[in-house]
């Protein structure tokens, strides 16, 4: 199971703040097409991921039991 | 000091926090809330974080500072919840022993603190609200993860 956290416009969007999904190893391209795909999440071209609170790159993978957060553009400051 | 905080920043205490003895310098900025943006009104924000990774974050951009000017003290405070009109929401406080790296070196935290802590603005006008971040889909991230270390 991989645990993925929404924030911002994407917590809006879907009205949840998080989801568990069934997989034991994927990567973050692999995830964010199945979101995009079969979870009917908007377009995530401008979200980066971020695998247990660090960016991941496309290319990363993804394991049981890890904590994935979308991370829309950020604006702090 | 790396804190995410949900009540009002003091100031004093960032700055306290920098105190050195060798330090010949404390350059703080205070980032504070605009009414206006290209003309429209703000009543007020309200900041997100991803409070875990945010602090992480922080601590990193330390590290950075410090990589780069072994003798600087840092400290970054950034609220979130709801503020209002001229409300602090980031205090970062440098102290080096000369100006110029303070001056530097709280430049390059505020730049960092933009491109990669995970903290949302969401702007509430009189006719709406919206998250800010990439209104003009100019920001792609497809290319890249922000890079880990400025030269």
């Amino acid at each position: 199971m991989i645990r993925i956290l929404f924030f911002a416009q994407l917590k809006e969007q879907l009205n949840k703040k998080e989801m568990t999904l069934p997989y034991q190893e994927i990567t973050v391209k692999q995830l964010r097409e199945r979101l995009e795909k079969e979870y009917s999440l908007p377009a995530l071209s401008s979200v980066l991921f971020a695998i247990n609170e660090e960016f991941a790159a496309e290319d990363d993978i993804i394991r049981d039991g890890d904590v994935v957060a979308l991370i829309p553009p950020m604006s702090g400051g | 000091m790396f804190q995410i905080v949900k009540e009002p920043i003091d100031v004093s205490r960032v700055i306290e926090a920098v105190v050195d003895r060798n330090a010949g310098a404390i350059v703080t900025f205070i980032g504070t809330v605009r009414e206006l943006t290209k003309g429209k009104k703000t009543l007020y924000l309200e900041y997100e974080a991803y409070e875990s990774m945010a602090q992480k974050k922080l601590e990193q951009i330390g590290a950075e500072i410090k990589q780069q000017f072994p003798n600087a003290k840092v400290a970054i405070v950034h609220r979130i919840g709801r503020l209002e009109i001229t409300d602090a929401a980031v205090v970062i406080a440098v102290s080096t022993p000369h100006r110029a790296d303070a001056y530097e070196a709280n430049r390059y935290a505020i730049e960092r603190i933009k491109e990669m802590v995970p903290i949302w603005k969401k702007e509430h006008w009189e006719d709406g609200s919206l998250w800010i971040g990439n209104q003009q889909e100019t920001i792609s991230y497809e290319k890249g993860i922000p890079k880990e270390m400025k030269s």
